[in-house]
């Protein structure tokens, strides 16, 4: 139900006075509520979508913080393997 | 699909399950409260990989599960009226109701349609103006902005064929409830991200400190869940309670502020029913006074519906997290997907549906 997914930004515009704009998920394109994201998106920003409506925009140096964490971590997990199976 | 696949890598996770056994050196109890984390734990089966070091207990986290009985009936005699055109989430056409369920509904002539997105149910009414449309408000705080939005723009438009039917819980009240439980046995929490992307975490910070419990604000795909627990069993092990957050790419600490303040403007905090669990004070959102000509239970006669739920289904047990899905004798046998008695077995999100889907019927520890 709650489910977010994360889109790119690729149109913005106005309709009858609400922040609206399109949003390309993974090449799927669908009409997107920017309300509530409006004072801090811009064009080519990410977004997670809930039914039609922007929550949040991505922090992006966030994202790739969380994943360079999560990575060396798996990295460091693979030289242990690499040690108990050096011969 | 660029900040999904990332967090879905297999080797990461391998790591993750390796770094959360050598932290822990006991078995400690968590709670997920969202149906999308139940979802993905249950299908990646992350529950089981940690069987031995943490017991994943799925918390009442499916809005469409707890939905009163007595909601799902007035949304079925609003939707068989001859001038209603009924509008819903997908998901909330299965779920059984006294009788039938609203795809009943639709094939014995109803108009019952699925939308996307409130504003779509509104743009509805202003193309049918001859047909009452209305839109089933449920959720927790994620799509409250959402049916907020719809409500506001109605009445900034001047949609008057416009109305909604709400159903709306928040999360806080629930935690504290199970937290109060003489039977609980929940050490720590993974809090919503999504939830707490709208509202921010600082209304968990009194729960985590009066009831001793770590809270970590944890996002939906299987690494950011493996990290969540990661975090939660160090605090458990360290002694800590915080609320900590794991799914920094999306959550601040105050949420989304333009959200809350039109979530406010709109809805007030009203006592709730959660089906299976009973009423909670103040675990509910209802529209206030001044958007009163939008509320369907106002603008269509439904005060004679009253409802109790039957003592067969045991999902108030499952969503309390004081009995398993294998453990109910109807699951699987008397209660599946294709005939459910209750609504955790029709949602995705459920935590019966995810079991059986899933091929859980039985304990693997």
């Amino acid at each position: 139900m709650c489910l977010g997914i994360p889109g790119k930004i690729v149109a913005m515009h106005d309709t009858q006075g609400l922040p609206m704009g399109v949003v390309d998920f993974g090449g799927v394109r669908r009409e997107v509520c920017l309300a509530y994201v409006a004072d801090e998106v811009k064009l080519g920003d990410y977004a997670i979508v809930h039914v039609g409506f922007a929550i949040s925009k991505v922090d992006e140096a966030e994202a790739q913080r969380t994943f360079a964490v999560l990575r060396e971590m798996s990295q460091l997990d693979e030289l242990e393997w690499m040690k108990e199976l050096a011969p | 699909m660029k900040y999904l696949s990332e967090y879905r890598d297999g080797r990461v996770a391998r790591a993750l399950v390796a770094e959360i056994k050598a932290a822990a050196t006991r078995r400690w109890v968590l709670m997920e409260v969202c149906g999308g984390q139940t979802h993905t734990i249950v299908k990646q089966g992350l529950d089981e990989m940690l069987g031995d070091v943490i017991e994943m207990v799925h918390g009442p986290g499916c809005p469409v599960c707890v939905t009163p009985l007595e909601q799902i009936d007035k949304a079925l005699a609003l939707a068989a009226r001859p001038d209603v055109i009924f509008t819903s989430f997908g998901d909330m056409l299965r779920v059984p109701g006294s009788d039938c369920d609203l795809q009943q509904i639709r094939a014995r002539g109803g108009a019952v349609r699925i939308v996307y997105s409130p504003l779509d149910a509104l743009e509805l009414a202003r193309k049918t103006p001859d047909k009452q449309v209305v839109f089933f408000a449920v959720g927790f705080e994620t799509t409250a902005p959402a049916n907020a939005m719809a409500v506001w723009r109605a009445k900034e438009l001047g949609v008057d064929n416009f109305s909604v039917l709400v159903s709306h819980v928040t999360v806080p009240p629930a935690m504290t409830a199970l937290l109060a439980a003489p039977d609980n046995r929940v050490q720590g929490f993974l809090a919503a991200g999504h939830v707490c992307t709208v509202m921010g975490w600082t209304e968990y910070e009194p729960i985590a400190a009066k009831y001793k419990v770590p809270i970590v604000v944890t996002g939906f795909e299987p690494l950011d869940i493996l990290e969540g627990m990661l975090l939660a069993v160090r605090q458990l092990e360290e002694g800590r309670h915080e609320v900590e957050n794991q799914y920094v790419r999306s959550v601040r600490r105050d949420g989304n502020q333009p959200a809350q303040d039109l979530v406010s403007r709109v809805f007030e905090l009203v006592d709730r029913s959660w089906r299976g669990i009973g009423p909670i004070p103040r675990s509910g959102l209802g529209l206030r006074e001044e958007f009163a000509a939008f509320d369907a239970e106002k603008r269509f006669d439904l005060a004679g519906i009253h409802t109790t739920e039957p003592a067969e289904c045991r999902a108030g047990d499952v969503l309390r997290g004081v009995l398993k899905p294998f453990d109910c004798p109807a699951f699987g046998k008397a209660c599946t997907p294709e005939h459910p008695l209750g609504a955790p077995m029709v949602s995705s999100e459920g935590a019966c549906a995810a079991y059986y889907n899933y091929g859980r019927f039985r304990s693997a520890v």
